[in-house]
């Protein structure tokens, strides 16, 4: 069953994008810079105006209030983002709740009350997928999450994205420009070459 | 007591000063006399234009008149604030939503002054409606360039934060929110400043005009006060109207941030 649909999306100056997603199905999307990978994924999270349009559970995206959408179909981008003044204002809802999830992905609590400037790409990286996880995602959008990860980390937030989909049944559009990872993690594979096109294919 | 009228030599005799300051700058290399030499000309022009009007409102004294001079001011303020902006909206948007927010804040405020507070018949007395009107303007238009210019400025340089609160499913107004509150308080703080130093730092131009005209000192004092309450309210209104309309216009119907209707 179509968890997820796309119709008609344009990205750059490729020929419109059909595509549907299952339930628990993860896709991943590579692409030389300058493919249109990171504005593909700010499409889908309607970040972007595009004359395509988007389906979750059958329903159109525009039937959606616009922040509703974006905590069912949830970006996770490149860099995160911290505008506040410890890490753990940036998690609503009580601190005690989150010691748990907290050691789900190998962080210490009273990592909560430092600065976020002060952490390393892995820790940054780890609390910012926590912190899009907790919105629950349908479907969650990838830009390269372990990017700049040794491999310890990449490993690690591998096995909590899968935890996730798992759990959830969730639909997972994971950008990389590892096809190893794209193997581990996927089970179609979609390319992006603005000259020539896309191209989509079982792994 | 009558003032001492100043004679065009007299006024020559400070525009000296002028000259000198522009040398001293040429030989400093500041790159800032050709702005002097034009702001100082453009003063003279402006005030000499502005005492030709006044003297042919005076002796009119017609609602209509003062009307259509307040519109004059009103635009040319609006001018002045998308010109202090490093990055105005697109398509003259900073122009209309200025003009608005001064027009809603000073126009409403020197109208209660005139009706509620000094009470003047007519109230279009121009002695007080243009002097009064002039000064409200003069304000919440640095204020509102001010804050205007640092939202803009303060949001496209938040941009990845700004969209990082959206993609976590926050509505706009929550994801601009510090910047709308750094934009108003940048607005406000030379009004509070200026009313908290005044009569201990400086005198205002206002109050020290009356004296020299030979009011009572504490006259002046009273209207300064008035002055100065009036010009903090129309402020402060005036820049809360222009950051709220500017935020908004940043943002589409889905919630998308839109730097592409900034220049």
């Amino acid at each position: 069953m179509t968890l997820f649909a796309i119709r008609n999306l344009h990205i750059l100056t490729m020929a419109p994008l059909d595509l549907d997603l299952a339930a628990g199905e993860c896709l991943a999307v590579t692409g030389d810079s300058g493919s249109g990978k990171s504005l593909f994924l700010r499409a889908l999270a309607d970040l972007d105006a595009n004359p395509g349009e988007l389906f979750l559970r059958g329903q159109p995206s525009t039937s959606y209030p616009p922040w509703e959408w974006r905590r069912q179909v949830s970006l996770l981008p490149a860099e995160s983002s911290w505008w506040l003044a410890r890490v753990g204002d940036h998690f609503p809802g009580p601190e005690v709740d989150l010691h748990q999830r907290l050691a789900e992905v190998g962080l210490p609590a009273d990592i909560l009350k430092t600065p976020p400037h002060g952490l390393s790409s892995g820790e940054r990286q780890r609390l910012s997928l926590l912190r899009v996880l907790l919105n629950t995602p349908t479907v969650l959008l990838l830009d390269e999450p372990t990017a700049n990860l040794d491999e310890k980390n990449i490993a690690l937030v591998e096995r909590i994205l899968k935890r996730y989909q798992q759990l959830h049944e969730s639909a997972l559009i994971w950008v990389t420009h590892d096809l190893a990872q794209a193997r581990r993690v996927a089970t179609r594979h979609l390319r992006l070459r603005p000259d020539a096109g896309h191209e989509l294919k079982e792994l | 007591m009558d003032m001492v009228l100043l004679s065009p030599v007299d006024l020559g005799l400070a525009a000296t000063l002028i000259l000198l300051l522009g040398v001293v700058s040429l030989k400093l290399r500041l790159h800032q006399a050709r702005q002097l030499f034009i702001a100082a000309l453009r003063c003279t022009l402006q005030l000499l234009l502005m005492g030709y009007i006044l003297k042919l409102l005076f002796a009119a004294s017609s609602p209509g008149a003062i009307l259509i001079m307040a519109l004059v001011m009103l635009l040319s303020a609006g001018q002045a604030v998308t010109s202090r902006m490093h990055r105005p909206l697109s398509g003259r948007w900073s122009y209309f939503l200025g003009v608005a927010a001064m027009f809603l804040s000073s126009f409403t405020v020197t109208l209660f002054a005139l009706f509620i507070i000094i009470d003047i018949t007519p109230w279009y007395t121009p002695q007080y409606a243009i002097p009064l009107f002039g000064m409200m303007l003069g304000n919440t238009m640095t204020g509102v360039a001010l804050s205007m210019d640092t939202l803009t400025t303060t949001v496209f340089q938040n941009k990845k934060s700004i969209e990082g609160r959206l993609m976590l499913g926050e509505k706009w107004r929550q994801a601009i929110q510090d910047q709308i509150t750094a934009a108003i308080r940048t607005g406000l703080t030379p009004i509070i400043n200026s009313m908290a130093t005044t009569g201990l730092v400086s005198l205002p131009g206002m109050m020290t005009g009356q004296i020299l005209a030979g009011s009572p000192p504490m006259t002046a004092v009273s209207y300064q006060i008035l002055i100065m309450f009036l010009i903090a309210a129309g402020t402060g209104f005036g820049v809360i109207l222009a950051v709220h309309g500017t935020a908004r216009h940043l943002f589409d119907h889905r919630h998308r941030l839109r730097l592409d209707r900034l220049t």
